[in-house]
């Protein structure tokens, strides 16, 4: 600690921007106005009365866009069904954004502090990003067997770790050179420092990192019941309602899949938003 | 060479009645250098810096950019050690006397803590002491007075103006009641009518503590306004090249008001202070250096 501070050249160096959650470009809670929900809202709106109108007038066959009032039909008729869909694929989704958000951010803490697995880890996070983690869902249904959910909760674990990580990780070095000298001048302890600054300056980043995976989490969980896996969840409804050629149903289910993304990535926004509340405004 | 440079225990017309007693020096600098090491390149930071400053007294460094003042800041407040030379602190080692946070220290960047609240910044080095929760509410309280901020207590730093959280970083840097405040151009991102009236302000609150104070800053008004005495550096390497007494018709630091902005000891301290800064009568040895 004190060989880091002394090597500056002078104060001037605490000069850096303050810690920002990256991404949001300055949206706060206390920005959200109802206005900024409706326009988005009219368009959806006009979107589905237009798409309504083209099946209609072009007389477009189901299997290739069924019409929006079908879907809606199929929609309160297997109401049930789509919900609990929605619940086993949404409980895959989120045992997997727990544990992969604990697998980020532990690793990142640890990377923060051995520069040397911070560069291990570098070439493993870069080829795992790039990896199309789905596709390790039939082997981990045969490492895991295909009658539980396991397999699918790794996949989505997987998915998640990764931009929690680099998130987190960044957040961690976040902490600006005048709050560090400051927890120097108090003598305060390691533990004081972590405590008082540097967790609380990763905080929103270890959001942000959630929030970004919030929809990979639905992704990886729904796309991973595709490849085999007990029936239930949203992805596998998906696929059998289309084999047995009810394009309204799976349309339906596909409705459900697009709820579940969205409520996973309003909530996690929410939560971000709500730790970033008093980040200094740039 | 440097032989303008003043005997640290000299008394000053400002200084007198402080200096009677056999206490140790606030702040005590011995034949300090600094030298920067970057590969090859050695930049010579501070270069045999005598100094001192007695308790109670207010003493400002100034001088251009580069001149040291801010890296003989910090070796007083141990965020930097120096290369041979001594710091002493209330007679104790500047690593010792951090450790017992024997001084209060602001930087030109507020710093308070983003997430917590304005009551809770000024807390904190309470907090990280083992103060108790009810004591750190009285003293936040008083110090929340003392700044003039009573209101915003429950508000976060956000909601104030670069002043007010000026404001708030000299209360936390007060919240120990220290003997001796180390300021690193606290005023300097602020606007000129700011600046005067937190310059008053801090009149007030070092007369109502008597904590010493060195203050680093880079406008002369500022440095004689404030100061018992002012300490003028050159850069390249940084040195002392006078120590210039404020006092006379001005009276001791905790003396100053409004009116002395418009006395003629003040423009003609002022003017002295300019004069050592650029220099020329000091550099006997260069002198044939005209053009």
């Amino acid at each position: 600690m004190s060989a880091a501070i002394s090597t500056e050249v002078s104060a001037q160096d605490a000069t850096q921007p303050q810690p920002r959650p990256p991404l949001l470009n300055g949206l706060r809670l206390s920005d959200l106005r109802l206005s900024a929900v409706l326009a988005p809202l009219a368009v959806g709106a006009a979107f589905l009365g237009g798409w309504q109108l083209a099946v209609d007038g072009l007389g477009i066959d189901p299997y290739i866009v069924p019409a929006p009032s079908a879907i809606w039909d199929q929609l309160v008729a297997a109401r049930s069904n789509i919900v609990d869909g929605m619940v086993v694929t949404g409980r895959n989704a989120l045992l997997g954004m727990l544990l992969g958000g604990l697998v980020g951010v532990l690793g990142a803490v640890v990377s923060s502090m051995v520069k040397v697995v911070d560069q291990m880890a570098v070439p493993i996070v870069a080829a795992l990003s790039v990896v199309p983690i789905v596709a390790l869902a039939p082997v981990l249904y045969t490492m895991f067997g295909a009658a539980v959910d396991t397999g699918r909760i790794v996949v989505a674990a997987l998915a998640v770790s990764i931009p929690v990580y680099l998130n987190t990780l960044r957040g961690l070095r976040q902490v600006s050179a005048v709050h560090r000298e400051l927890m120097w001048a108090y003598a305060a302890t390691p533990t004081q420092v972590v405590r008082t600054v540097t967790l609380p300056t990763a905080t929103p980043y270890v959001f942000t990192g959630l929030r970004i995976a919030s929809s990979l989490a639905v992704i990886s969980a729904l796309i991973a019941e595709y490849f085999g896996g007990p029936v239930g969840g949203l992805g596998k409804a998906i696929t059998s309602a289309a084999s047995s050629s009810n394009y309204p149903l799976a349309w339906a289910y596909v409705t459900g899949s697009i709820v579940l993304g969205l409520a996973f990535y309003v909530v996690t926004l929410l939560v971000e938003l709500w730790f970033a509340r008093h980040a200094p405004r740039t | 060479m440097t032989s303008s440079k003043q005997t640290t225990g000299e008394t000053t017309p400002g200084t007198t009645s402080r200096d009677t007693s056999a206490q140790a020096q606030a702040i005590d600098v011995v034949g300090v250098d600094r030298v920067f090491r970057r590969r090859r390149d050695e930049v010579v930071a501070l270069q045999d810096v005598t100094v001192s400053v007695a308790p109670g007294e207010f003493v400002s460094l100034i001088g251009p950019s580069g001149c040291g003042k801010s890296t003989l800041l910090r070796l007083v407040a141990d965020l930097d050690t120096p290369t041979s030379g001594s710091v002493t602190v209330f007679g104790k080692s500047a690593r010792q006397a951090r450790r017992d946070q024997d001084y209060g220290i602001a930087f030109q960047q507020a710093g308070l803590l983003p997430w917590r609240t304005v009551a809770s910044n000024i807390e904190l080095p309470l907090k990280l002491h083992g103060v108790g929760a009810s004591e750190r509410r009285a003293r936040s309280c008083e110090l929340l007075e003392l700044v003039g901020l009573q209101d915003f207590g429950r508000h976060h730093p956000d909601q104030l103006s670069g002043g007010m959280q000026q404001r708030v970083a000299i209360a936390r840097a007060l919240a120990e009641r220290p003997r001796l405040l180390l300021m690193d151009e606290p005023f300097g991102a602020l606007d000129e009518i700011t600046r005067e009236r937190m310059q008053n302000e801090l009149v007030r609150i070092c007369r109502e503590t008597s904590a010493a104070v060195l203050f680093v800053t880079h406008s002369i008004p500022e440095a004689v306004f404030l100061s018992d005495r002012v300490v003028v550096m050159s850069p390249r390497p940084g040195r002392i090249v006078e120590i210039v007494p404020a006092g006379g018709g001005m009276g001791t630091s905790h003396e100053r008001t409004d009116e002395v902005r418009d006395a003629a000891e003040f423009f003609h301290t002022v003017a002295t202070v300019r004069e050592h800064l650029h220099g020329a009568p000091v550099v006997g040895a260069r002198a044939v250096e005209n053009r």
